[in-house]
Protein backbone atom coordinates (compact mmCIF):
# COMPACT_ATOMS: atom_id res chain seq x y z
CA UNK A 1 0.00 0.00 0.00
CA UNK A 2 2.98 2.28 0.45
CA UNK A 3 5.63 3.78 -1.79
CA UNK A 4 9.34 3.80 -1.05
CA UNK A 5 11.00 7.12 -0.49
CA UNK A 6 14.70 7.86 -0.13
CA UNK A 7 15.38 9.90 3.02
CA UNK A 8 18.82 11.44 3.00
CA UNK A 9 20.48 13.21 5.91
CA UNK A 10 22.22 16.26 4.53
CA UNK A 11 24.19 19.12 5.96
CA UNK A 12 23.16 22.69 5.33
CA UNK A 13 26.26 23.37 3.22
CA UNK A 14 26.86 24.29 -0.40
CA UNK A 15 27.54 21.39 -2.74
CA UNK A 16 25.71 18.79 -0.67
CA UNK A 17 22.68 18.54 -2.95
CA UNK A 18 24.85 18.46 -6.03
CA UNK A 19 26.77 15.47 -4.71
CA UNK A 20 23.56 13.51 -4.07
CA UNK A 21 22.15 14.36 -7.48
CA UNK A 22 25.37 13.36 -9.22
CA UNK A 23 25.41 9.97 -7.52
CA UNK A 24 21.81 9.39 -8.60
CA UNK A 25 22.64 10.52 -12.13
CA UNK A 26 25.55 8.08 -12.29
CA UNK A 27 23.22 5.29 -11.19
CA UNK A 28 20.73 6.28 -13.90
CA UNK A 29 18.01 7.12 -11.40
CA UNK A 30 15.09 9.26 -12.51
CA UNK A 31 13.76 11.56 -9.82
CA UNK A 32 9.98 11.88 -9.87
CA UNK A 33 9.57 14.23 -6.95
CA UNK A 34 11.72 15.57 -4.13
CA UNK A 35 11.48 17.93 -1.21
CA UNK A 36 13.67 19.47 1.41
CA UNK A 37 12.92 21.84 4.23
CA UNK A 38 15.35 24.27 5.74
CA UNK A 39 16.65 23.92 9.27
CA UNK A 40 19.66 25.46 10.97
CA UNK A 41 22.11 22.61 10.83
CA UNK A 42 20.85 19.76 8.74
CA UNK A 43 18.00 18.67 6.55
CA UNK A 44 16.26 15.57 5.32
CA UNK A 45 16.19 15.37 1.56
CA UNK A 46 13.23 13.19 0.52
CA UNK A 47 13.08 11.70 -2.95
CA UNK A 48 10.55 9.64 -4.87
CA UNK A 49 12.31 8.04 -7.82
CA UNK A 50 11.82 5.35 -10.41
CA UNK A 51 14.05 2.79 -8.67
CA UNK A 52 14.33 3.43 -4.93
CA UNK A 53 16.32 0.25 -4.16
CA UNK A 54 18.93 1.02 -6.77
CA UNK A 55 19.08 4.64 -5.64
CA UNK A 56 19.46 3.51 -2.04
CA UNK A 57 22.33 1.14 -2.90
CA UNK A 58 24.15 3.77 -4.96
CA UNK A 59 23.92 6.39 -2.24
CA UNK A 60 24.88 3.97 0.50
CA UNK A 61 27.88 2.76 -1.50
CA UNK A 62 29.00 6.39 -1.77
CA UNK A 63 28.87 6.74 2.00
CA UNK A 64 25.76 8.91 2.11
CA UNK A 65 23.54 8.69 5.19
CA UNK A 66 20.35 7.38 3.61
CA UNK A 67 17.37 5.27 4.52
CA UNK A 68 14.37 3.88 2.69
CA UNK A 69 11.08 5.02 4.14
CA UNK A 70 7.58 3.75 3.52
CA UNK A 71 5.33 6.67 2.74
CA UNK A 72 1.71 6.84 1.68
CA UNK A 73 0.98 8.13 -1.82
CA UNK A 74 -2.55 8.77 -2.96
CA UNK A 75 -3.65 9.52 -6.49
CA UNK A 76 -6.12 12.36 -6.89
CA UNK A 77 -8.02 13.90 -9.75
CA UNK A 78 -6.48 17.21 -10.51
CA UNK A 79 -9.53 19.20 -9.39
CA UNK A 80 -10.04 21.69 -6.55
CA UNK A 81 -10.98 20.23 -3.19
CA UNK A 82 -9.59 16.73 -3.77
CA UNK A 83 -6.74 17.03 -1.30
CA UNK A 84 -9.00 18.73 1.21
CA UNK A 85 -11.39 15.81 1.14
CA UNK A 86 -8.61 13.34 1.86
CA UNK A 87 -7.22 15.45 4.69
CA UNK A 88 -10.65 15.86 6.20
CA UNK A 89 -10.94 12.10 6.47
CA UNK A 90 -7.63 11.85 8.31
CA UNK A 91 -8.44 14.78 10.56
CA UNK A 92 -11.72 13.18 11.58
CA UNK A 93 -9.84 9.98 12.43
CA UNK A 94 -7.46 12.07 14.56
CA UNK A 95 -4.46 11.18 12.45
CA UNK A 96 -1.85 13.89 12.17
CA UNK A 97 0.37 14.36 9.16
CA UNK A 98 4.12 14.41 9.86
CA UNK A 99 4.94 15.83 6.46
CA UNK A 100 3.36 15.99 3.04
CA UNK A 101 4.21 17.03 -0.48
CA UNK A 102 2.48 16.65 -3.81
CA UNK A 103 3.26 16.55 -7.48
CA UNK A 104 1.63 15.93 -10.85
CA UNK A 105 2.31 12.99 -13.14
CA UNK A 106 0.54 13.07 -16.49
CA UNK A 107 -2.33 15.11 -15.14
CA UNK A 108 -2.74 13.05 -11.99
CA UNK A 109 -2.10 14.64 -8.67
CA UNK A 110 -0.06 12.54 -6.23
CA UNK A 111 -0.15 13.32 -2.52
CA UNK A 112 2.79 11.88 -0.57
CA UNK A 113 2.72 11.87 3.22
CA UNK A 114 3.61 10.21 6.46
CA UNK A 115 1.33 10.10 9.45
CA UNK A 116 1.48 9.64 13.17
CA UNK A 117 -0.20 6.23 12.93
CA UNK A 118 0.67 4.00 10.01
CA UNK A 119 -1.75 1.15 10.78
CA UNK A 120 -4.70 3.44 11.28
CA UNK A 121 -3.81 5.25 8.06
CA UNK A 122 -3.86 1.98 6.13
CA UNK A 123 -7.31 1.27 7.53
CA UNK A 124 -8.62 4.68 6.52
CA UNK A 125 -7.23 4.34 3.00
CA UNK A 126 -8.89 0.95 2.57
CA UNK A 127 -12.16 2.02 4.09
CA UNK A 128 -12.43 5.09 1.89
CA UNK A 129 -11.13 3.40 -1.21
CA UNK A 130 -8.47 6.01 -1.71
CA UNK A 131 -6.36 5.24 -4.76
CA UNK A 132 -3.02 4.45 -3.19
CA UNK A 133 0.05 4.44 -5.34
CA UNK A 134 3.05 2.14 -5.17
CA UNK A 135 6.36 2.63 -6.96
CA UNK A 136 5.22 0.22 -9.71
CA UNK A 137 2.08 2.27 -10.24
CA UNK A 138 4.09 5.48 -10.32
CA UNK A 139 6.40 4.08 -12.96
CA UNK A 140 3.48 2.98 -15.12
CA UNK A 141 1.70 6.31 -15.03
CA UNK B 1 51.48 42.95 59.46
CA UNK B 2 51.48 46.69 58.74
CA UNK B 3 48.84 47.45 56.13
CA UNK B 4 51.29 49.73 54.34
CA UNK B 5 53.78 46.95 53.71
CA UNK B 6 53.64 45.66 50.14
CA UNK B 7 54.69 42.25 51.47
CA UNK B 8 52.76 39.90 53.72
CA UNK B 9 55.78 37.64 54.15
CA UNK B 10 58.76 39.95 53.58
CA UNK B 11 61.11 37.30 54.98
CA UNK B 12 60.27 35.08 52.00
CA UNK B 13 59.01 37.49 49.36
CA UNK B 14 62.12 39.65 49.29
CA UNK B 15 64.74 36.89 49.24
CA UNK B 16 67.60 37.38 46.81
CA UNK B 17 68.20 34.74 44.14
CA UNK B 18 71.06 33.25 46.17
CA UNK B 19 68.87 33.06 49.24
CA UNK B 20 66.07 31.47 47.23
CA UNK B 21 68.46 28.85 45.86
CA UNK B 22 69.85 28.08 49.30
CA UNK B 23 66.37 27.73 50.77
CA UNK B 24 65.29 25.53 47.89
CA UNK B 25 68.20 23.10 48.29
CA UNK B 26 67.52 22.86 51.99
CA UNK B 27 63.80 22.26 51.50
CA UNK B 28 64.34 19.92 48.56
CA UNK B 29 66.59 17.69 50.63
CA UNK B 30 64.03 17.61 53.42
CA UNK B 31 61.22 16.89 50.94
CA UNK B 32 63.07 14.03 49.26
CA UNK B 33 63.87 12.51 52.63
CA UNK B 34 60.23 12.85 53.66
CA UNK B 35 59.11 11.29 50.35
CA UNK B 36 60.72 8.02 51.42
CA UNK B 37 57.70 7.58 53.67
CA UNK B 38 55.60 7.28 50.54
CA UNK B 39 55.47 3.71 49.20
CA UNK B 40 55.41 5.11 45.69
CA UNK B 41 58.54 7.26 45.93
CA UNK B 42 60.42 4.75 48.04
CA UNK B 43 59.96 2.11 45.36
CA UNK B 44 60.74 4.55 42.56
CA UNK B 45 64.01 5.67 44.17
CA UNK B 46 65.04 2.08 44.89
CA UNK B 47 64.34 1.08 41.31
CA UNK B 48 66.86 3.55 39.94
CA UNK B 49 69.26 3.22 42.88
CA UNK B 50 68.86 6.83 43.95
CA UNK B 51 69.28 7.79 47.58
CA UNK B 52 67.97 10.96 49.23
CA UNK B 53 71.56 11.81 50.18
CA UNK B 54 72.42 11.94 46.47
CA UNK B 55 70.44 15.16 46.18
CA UNK B 56 72.93 17.85 47.11
CA UNK B 57 72.08 20.71 44.76
CA UNK B 58 69.27 21.98 42.58
CA UNK B 59 71.04 20.43 39.59
CA UNK B 60 70.63 17.03 41.27
CA UNK B 61 66.91 17.47 40.86
CA UNK B 62 67.36 16.18 37.32
CA UNK B 63 68.50 12.82 38.64
CA UNK B 64 64.95 12.22 39.79
CA UNK B 65 62.27 10.85 37.50
CA UNK B 66 59.17 12.89 36.69
CA UNK B 67 55.87 12.32 38.42
CA UNK B 68 52.80 12.27 36.17
CA UNK B 69 49.05 12.43 36.52
CA UNK B 70 49.06 8.74 35.58
CA UNK B 71 51.18 8.03 38.67
CA UNK B 72 48.50 9.70 40.76
CA UNK B 73 45.85 7.55 39.13
CA UNK B 74 47.88 4.38 39.53
CA UNK B 75 48.35 5.00 43.23
CA UNK B 76 44.69 5.91 43.77
CA UNK B 77 43.55 6.68 46.35
CA UNK B 78 46.27 6.95 49.00
CA UNK B 79 49.38 5.28 47.55
CA UNK B 80 51.31 8.56 47.25
CA UNK B 81 50.82 9.67 50.81
CA UNK B 82 53.97 10.39 52.81
CA UNK B 83 52.15 10.51 56.14
CA UNK B 84 49.70 8.13 57.83
CA UNK B 85 46.09 8.91 56.95
CA UNK B 86 45.28 9.86 60.51
CA UNK B 87 47.49 12.92 60.05
CA UNK B 88 45.46 14.04 57.02
CA UNK B 89 42.54 16.39 57.46
CA UNK B 90 41.26 16.88 53.95
CA UNK B 91 41.38 15.52 50.45
CA UNK B 92 40.53 17.06 47.12
CA UNK B 93 39.72 14.78 44.24
CA UNK B 94 39.25 15.16 40.53
CA UNK B 95 36.09 13.74 39.01
CA UNK B 96 38.08 10.83 37.62
CA UNK B 97 36.09 10.56 34.47
CA UNK B 98 39.12 9.59 32.42
CA UNK B 99 40.22 6.75 34.65
CA UNK B 100 40.86 6.66 38.36
CA UNK B 101 40.36 10.06 39.94
CA UNK B 102 43.40 11.86 41.31
CA UNK B 103 43.36 12.39 45.04
CA UNK B 104 45.37 15.07 46.82
CA UNK B 105 45.71 14.74 50.57
CA UNK B 106 46.35 17.56 53.03
CA UNK B 107 47.52 17.66 56.63
CA UNK B 108 46.56 20.58 58.84
CA UNK B 109 49.98 22.08 58.13
CA UNK B 110 49.37 21.77 54.38
CA UNK B 111 46.05 23.59 54.72
CA UNK B 112 47.75 26.31 56.78
CA UNK B 113 50.58 26.76 54.30
CA UNK B 114 48.11 26.83 51.43
CA UNK B 115 46.11 29.57 53.17
CA UNK B 116 49.36 31.48 53.74
CA UNK B 117 50.27 31.26 50.07
CA UNK B 118 46.86 32.52 48.91
CA UNK B 119 46.92 35.27 51.54
CA UNK B 120 50.34 36.35 50.27
CA UNK B 121 48.97 36.55 46.69
CA UNK B 122 45.96 38.61 47.71
CA UNK B 123 48.05 40.93 49.86
CA UNK B 124 50.40 41.41 46.92
CA UNK B 125 47.56 42.79 44.77
CA UNK B 126 46.40 45.15 47.49
CA UNK B 127 43.96 43.28 49.72
CA UNK B 128 44.03 44.21 53.40
CA UNK B 129 41.93 43.24 56.44
CA UNK B 130 39.54 46.14 55.71
CA UNK B 131 38.56 44.54 52.41
CA UNK B 132 35.45 42.55 51.60
CA UNK B 133 36.36 39.57 49.47
CA UNK B 134 33.62 37.82 47.52
CA UNK B 135 34.55 34.41 46.20
CA UNK B 136 32.32 33.77 43.20
CA UNK B 137 34.00 30.50 42.40
CA UNK B 138 32.73 26.95 42.71
CA UNK B 139 33.29 25.36 46.11
CA UNK B 140 33.45 21.69 47.00
CA UNK B 141 36.12 19.67 45.27
CA UNK B 142 37.07 22.63 43.10
CA UNK B 143 40.06 24.06 44.97
CA UNK B 144 39.37 27.64 43.83
CA UNK B 145 36.56 27.72 46.39
CA UNK B 146 38.10 26.66 49.67
CA UNK B 147 41.57 27.73 48.58
CA UNK B 148 40.63 31.39 48.22
CA UNK B 149 38.28 31.17 51.17
CA UNK B 150 41.00 30.13 53.62
CA UNK B 151 43.53 32.50 52.06
CA UNK B 152 41.29 35.55 52.32
CA UNK B 153 40.37 34.65 55.89
CA UNK B 154 44.02 34.20 56.75
CA UNK B 155 44.70 37.68 55.38
CA UNK B 156 41.91 38.99 57.57
CA UNK B 157 39.49 40.19 54.93
CA UNK B 158 35.77 39.86 55.44
CA UNK B 159 34.93 36.94 53.19
CA UNK B 160 31.71 36.32 51.28
CA UNK B 161 31.63 32.69 50.12
CA UNK B 162 29.07 33.46 47.42
CA UNK B 163 30.14 30.52 45.21
CA UNK B 164 29.37 30.56 41.49
CA UNK B 165 26.04 31.30 39.88
CA UNK B 166 22.92 33.32 40.68
CA UNK B 167 24.30 36.52 39.19
CA UNK B 168 21.60 38.83 40.55
CA UNK B 169 22.33 37.70 44.08
CA UNK B 170 26.07 38.11 43.47
CA UNK B 171 25.50 41.72 42.43
CA UNK B 172 23.21 42.38 45.38
CA UNK B 173 25.94 41.05 47.72
CA UNK B 174 28.49 43.29 46.05
CA UNK B 175 26.28 46.33 46.57
CA UNK B 176 25.02 45.54 50.07
CA UNK B 177 28.27 44.26 51.56
CA UNK B 178 30.50 46.77 49.80
CA UNK B 179 32.56 44.04 48.15
CA UNK B 180 35.99 45.34 47.22
CA UNK B 181 37.53 42.22 45.72
CA UNK B 182 36.11 39.36 43.70
CA UNK B 183 37.56 36.06 42.61
CA UNK B 184 35.92 34.35 39.64
CA UNK B 185 36.74 32.66 36.36
CA UNK B 186 37.06 35.32 33.63
CA UNK B 187 34.01 34.21 31.68
CA UNK B 188 31.90 34.56 34.80
CA UNK B 189 33.14 38.11 35.40
CA UNK B 190 31.96 38.95 31.89
CA UNK B 191 28.63 37.35 32.64
CA UNK B 192 28.28 39.34 35.85
CA UNK B 193 28.97 42.54 33.96
CA UNK B 194 26.25 41.72 31.42
CA UNK B 195 23.77 41.16 34.23
CA UNK B 196 24.84 44.44 35.85
CA UNK B 197 24.19 46.29 32.59
CA UNK B 198 20.81 44.60 32.15
CA UNK B 199 19.82 45.70 35.63
CA UNK B 200 21.07 49.25 35.51
CA UNK B 201 24.02 48.68 37.83
CA UNK B 202 27.07 50.74 36.96
CA UNK B 203 30.05 49.03 38.61
CA UNK B 204 32.02 52.28 38.74
CA UNK B 205 29.18 54.20 40.38
CA UNK B 206 27.35 51.57 42.41
CA UNK B 207 30.10 49.22 43.57
CA UNK B 208 33.25 49.58 45.62
CA UNK B 209 35.30 47.07 43.69
CA UNK B 210 39.03 47.59 43.49
CA UNK B 211 40.56 44.21 42.70
CA UNK B 212 39.65 41.15 40.69
CA UNK B 213 41.41 37.81 40.83
CA UNK B 214 40.79 35.78 37.72
CA UNK B 215 42.06 32.34 36.88
CA UNK B 216 41.33 28.64 36.46
CA UNK B 217 40.50 29.33 32.85
CA UNK B 218 42.87 30.32 30.07
CA UNK B 219 42.38 33.88 28.95
CA UNK B 220 44.24 36.32 26.75
CA UNK B 221 45.72 39.69 27.64
CA UNK B 222 43.01 41.23 25.46
CA UNK B 223 40.32 39.51 27.52
CA UNK B 224 41.87 40.74 30.75
CA UNK B 225 41.96 44.33 29.47
CA UNK B 226 38.33 44.08 28.45
CA UNK B 227 37.37 42.82 31.89
CA UNK B 228 39.34 45.66 33.51
CA UNK B 229 37.59 48.20 31.30
CA UNK B 230 34.18 46.75 32.06
CA UNK B 231 34.49 46.95 35.82
CA UNK B 232 37.02 49.75 36.06
CA UNK B 233 39.40 47.76 38.28
CA UNK B 234 42.61 45.79 37.94
CA UNK B 235 42.28 42.08 37.22
CA UNK B 236 45.12 39.81 38.30
CA UNK B 237 45.87 36.43 36.84
CA UNK B 238 45.94 33.53 39.27
CA UNK B 239 47.47 30.13 38.66
CA UNK B 240 46.72 27.04 40.64
CA UNK B 241 46.22 23.35 40.27
CA UNK B 242 44.78 20.86 42.68
CA UNK B 243 47.92 18.69 42.51
CA UNK B 244 49.88 21.60 44.01
CA UNK B 245 47.04 22.30 46.52
CA UNK B 246 45.05 24.73 44.38
CA UNK B 247 45.29 28.49 43.95
CA UNK B 248 48.28 30.27 45.45
CA UNK B 249 50.93 28.62 43.29
CA UNK B 250 51.48 31.61 41.02
CA UNK B 251 49.95 35.08 40.96
CA UNK B 252 50.54 38.35 39.21
CA UNK B 253 51.91 41.26 41.17
CA UNK B 254 50.77 44.83 40.54
CA UNK B 255 53.23 45.09 37.65
CA UNK B 256 51.00 42.62 35.74
CA UNK B 257 53.99 41.31 33.89
CA UNK B 258 53.92 37.59 34.48
CA UNK B 259 52.97 35.45 37.46
CA UNK B 260 55.31 35.11 40.42
CA UNK B 261 55.61 31.44 41.32
CA UNK B 262 56.47 31.11 44.99
CA UNK B 263 59.86 29.51 45.06
CA UNK B 264 59.84 28.93 48.79
CA UNK B 265 56.94 26.57 48.02
CA UNK B 266 57.91 25.13 44.64
CA UNK B 267 60.84 24.49 42.37
CA UNK B 268 59.92 25.55 38.86
CA UNK B 269 61.34 23.81 35.80
CA UNK B 270 60.37 24.44 32.19
CA UNK B 271 61.14 21.46 29.97
CA UNK B 272 60.66 20.48 26.38
CA UNK B 273 57.60 18.19 26.49
CA UNK B 274 59.18 15.83 23.93
CA UNK B 275 62.78 15.54 25.12
CA UNK B 276 62.03 16.51 28.74
CA UNK B 277 65.25 18.54 28.68
CA UNK B 278 65.20 22.04 30.19
CA UNK B 279 64.55 24.89 27.78
CA UNK B 280 66.24 28.30 28.03
CA UNK B 281 64.44 31.23 29.62
CA UNK B 282 61.96 32.83 27.24
CA UNK B 283 61.28 29.61 25.38
CA UNK B 284 57.92 27.92 25.79
CA UNK B 285 57.96 24.53 27.44
CA UNK B 286 56.06 22.40 29.92
CA UNK B 287 55.85 23.57 33.50
CA UNK B 288 57.23 21.04 35.98
CA UNK B 289 56.79 21.65 39.70
CA UNK B 290 58.37 20.14 42.78
CA UNK B 291 56.66 20.88 46.08
CA UNK B 292 58.94 22.10 48.88
CA UNK B 293 56.79 22.23 51.97
CA UNK B 294 54.00 19.77 51.46
CA UNK B 295 53.57 17.23 54.16
CA UNK B 296 50.80 14.80 53.23
CA UNK B 297 51.65 14.36 49.61
CA UNK B 298 54.82 15.96 48.32
CA UNK B 299 55.28 15.65 44.57
CA UNK B 300 58.66 15.53 42.87
CA UNK B 301 59.03 16.96 39.38
CA UNK B 302 55.32 16.86 38.63
CA UNK B 303 54.52 17.33 34.95
CA UNK B 304 51.68 19.87 34.91
CA UNK B 305 51.17 19.63 31.13
CA UNK B 306 50.72 23.40 31.10
CA UNK B 307 52.86 25.29 28.62
CA UNK B 308 54.53 28.55 29.61
CA UNK B 309 57.91 30.30 29.64
CA UNK B 310 60.17 32.11 32.06
CA UNK B 311 59.87 35.90 31.79
CA UNK B 312 62.38 36.81 34.45
CA UNK B 313 63.78 36.35 37.94
CA UNK B 314 63.52 39.88 39.20
CA UNK B 315 60.74 42.45 39.24
CA UNK B 316 60.26 46.13 40.03
CA UNK B 317 57.83 45.01 42.75
CA UNK B 318 60.79 43.82 44.79
CA UNK B 319 60.15 40.11 44.50
CA UNK B 320 62.75 37.89 42.88
CA UNK B 321 60.50 34.87 42.71
CA UNK B 322 60.45 33.55 39.17
CA UNK B 323 58.02 35.21 36.77
CA UNK B 324 56.20 32.98 34.30
CA UNK B 325 54.07 33.94 31.34
CA UNK B 326 50.34 33.26 31.34
CA UNK B 327 49.66 29.64 30.35
CA UNK B 328 50.01 29.18 26.61
CA UNK B 329 48.20 25.91 26.19
CA UNK B 330 48.62 22.27 27.08
CA UNK B 331 51.09 19.60 26.10
CA UNK B 332 48.32 17.01 26.22
CA UNK B 333 44.83 17.17 24.77
CA UNK B 334 43.10 18.44 27.89
CA UNK B 335 40.66 21.26 27.26
CA UNK B 336 40.15 23.92 29.89
CA UNK B 337 36.78 25.54 29.31
CA UNK B 338 35.21 27.93 31.80
CA UNK B 339 37.35 26.52 34.55
CA UNK B 340 36.39 22.93 33.82
CA UNK B 341 39.00 20.40 32.71
CA UNK B 342 37.78 18.19 29.91
CA UNK B 343 39.50 15.44 28.00
CA UNK B 344 38.20 14.58 24.52
CA UNK B 345 38.05 10.94 25.61
CA UNK B 346 35.23 11.84 28.03
CA UNK B 347 33.20 13.21 25.17
CA UNK B 348 34.05 10.24 23.00
CA UNK B 349 32.93 7.82 25.69
CA UNK B 350 29.49 9.45 25.81
CA UNK B 351 29.08 9.67 22.05
CA UNK B 352 29.93 5.99 21.70
CA UNK B 353 26.94 5.11 23.84
CA UNK B 354 24.63 6.26 21.07
CA UNK B 355 24.25 3.58 18.44
CA UNK B 356 22.94 6.17 15.98
CA UNK B 357 26.35 7.87 15.91
CA UNK B 358 29.59 7.00 14.18
CA UNK B 359 32.94 7.25 15.94
CA UNK B 360 33.99 10.42 14.17
CA UNK B 361 33.46 13.70 15.99
CA UNK B 362 34.92 17.18 16.19
CA UNK B 363 35.10 19.50 19.17
CA UNK B 364 35.31 23.19 18.30
CA UNK B 365 35.99 25.81 20.93
CA UNK B 366 35.02 29.38 20.15
CA UNK B 367 34.76 32.72 21.90
CA UNK B 368 31.39 34.31 21.20
CA UNK B 369 30.72 37.66 22.84
CA UNK B 370 33.35 36.99 25.50
CA UNK B 371 31.94 33.59 26.33
CA UNK B 372 33.88 30.46 25.57
CA UNK B 373 31.72 27.79 24.04
CA UNK B 374 32.06 24.24 22.87
CA UNK B 375 30.42 22.78 19.80
CA UNK B 376 30.44 19.03 19.35
CA UNK B 377 29.82 17.87 15.82
CA UNK B 378 29.23 14.18 15.43
CA UNK B 379 28.55 12.07 12.41
CA UNK B 380 25.46 9.92 12.37
CA UNK B 381 26.28 6.33 11.51
CA UNK B 382 23.35 5.27 9.38
CA UNK B 383 20.32 7.30 8.53
CA UNK B 384 17.98 5.68 11.02
CA UNK B 385 14.92 7.83 10.70
CA UNK B 386 12.88 9.96 8.37
CA UNK B 387 11.69 12.09 11.24
CA UNK B 388 13.00 15.52 12.28
CA UNK B 389 11.48 15.02 15.69
CA UNK B 390 13.63 11.98 16.33
CA UNK B 391 16.78 13.76 15.16
CA UNK B 392 16.02 16.63 17.50
CA UNK B 393 15.31 14.26 20.37
CA UNK B 394 18.62 12.54 19.70
CA UNK B 395 20.44 15.88 19.73
CA UNK B 396 18.81 16.69 23.07
CA UNK B 397 19.71 13.30 24.55
CA UNK B 398 23.34 13.68 23.49
CA UNK B 399 23.49 17.20 24.91
CA UNK B 400 22.10 16.05 28.25
CA UNK B 401 24.46 13.07 28.47
CA UNK B 402 27.45 15.30 27.68
CA UNK B 403 26.37 17.84 30.25
CA UNK B 404 26.18 15.15 32.92
CA UNK B 405 29.72 14.12 32.02
CA UNK B 406 31.57 17.40 31.51
CA UNK B 407 29.29 19.69 33.57
CA UNK B 408 29.01 22.19 30.71
CA UNK B 409 26.35 22.32 28.04
CA UNK B 410 27.91 22.03 24.61
CA UNK B 411 26.13 22.78 21.36
CA UNK B 412 25.59 19.43 19.67
CA UNK B 413 25.35 19.27 15.91
CA UNK B 414 24.59 16.13 13.94
CA UNK B 415 26.41 15.89 10.64
CA UNK B 416 26.35 13.34 7.81
CA UNK B 417 28.73 10.45 7.71
CA UNK B 418 32.12 11.29 6.21
CA UNK B 419 31.71 15.04 6.53
CA UNK B 420 34.18 15.73 9.34
CA UNK B 421 37.85 16.38 8.61
CA UNK B 422 40.27 13.51 8.87
CA UNK B 423 44.01 14.16 8.80
CA UNK B 424 46.60 11.47 8.06
CA UNK B 425 43.92 8.88 8.70
CA UNK B 426 43.77 10.08 12.28
CA UNK B 427 40.68 12.04 13.13
CA UNK B 428 41.13 15.65 14.19
CA UNK B 429 39.33 15.91 17.51
CA UNK B 430 39.72 19.43 18.81
CA UNK B 431 39.85 22.79 17.05
CA UNK B 432 40.51 25.68 19.41
CA UNK B 433 39.40 28.99 17.93
CA UNK B 434 39.17 30.81 21.26
CA UNK B 435 40.82 34.20 21.67
CA UNK B 436 42.81 32.74 24.50
CA UNK B 437 46.29 31.87 23.46
CA UNK B 438 46.82 34.94 21.30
Amino acid sequence: MTAQQLSIFIENKSGTMLRILEILKEAGIQIIASTISDTVDYGIYRIICDNPYKGYSALKAAGISVTLTDVFAIELDNTPGEAAAVMETFAKADISISYMYSFLVHGKGILVFRTSDTDKTRGIIELNNFKFVTNERLNSL
Amino acid sequence: MDDKSPFLHPQYETLSREEINRLQVERLQATVKHCMNSPFYKKRFEEIGLKPEDIKSLEDLRKMPFTTKQDLRDTYPFGMASVPLRKCVRLHSSSGTTGNPTVILHTQKDIDEWANAVARCLWMVGLRPDDVFQNSSGYGMFTGGLGFQYGAERLGALTVPAAAGNSLRQIKFMKDFGTTAVHAVPSYVTRLYEVMCDNGVDPRRDLKLKVLAIGAEPHSEEQRKRIENMLGVKAYNSFGMSEMCGPGVGFECQEQNGLHFWEDYYIVEIVDPETLEPVPDGQIGELVLTTLNREAMPLLRYRTRDLTRVLGRSCPCGRNHIRLDRMRGRSDDMIVLRGVNIFPIQIEKILMQFKELSSNYLITLTTDDDNDNMTVEVEISEMFTDDYGRLQALTKDITRALKDEILLTPRVKLVPKGSLPVSDGKAVRVVDKRKVYL
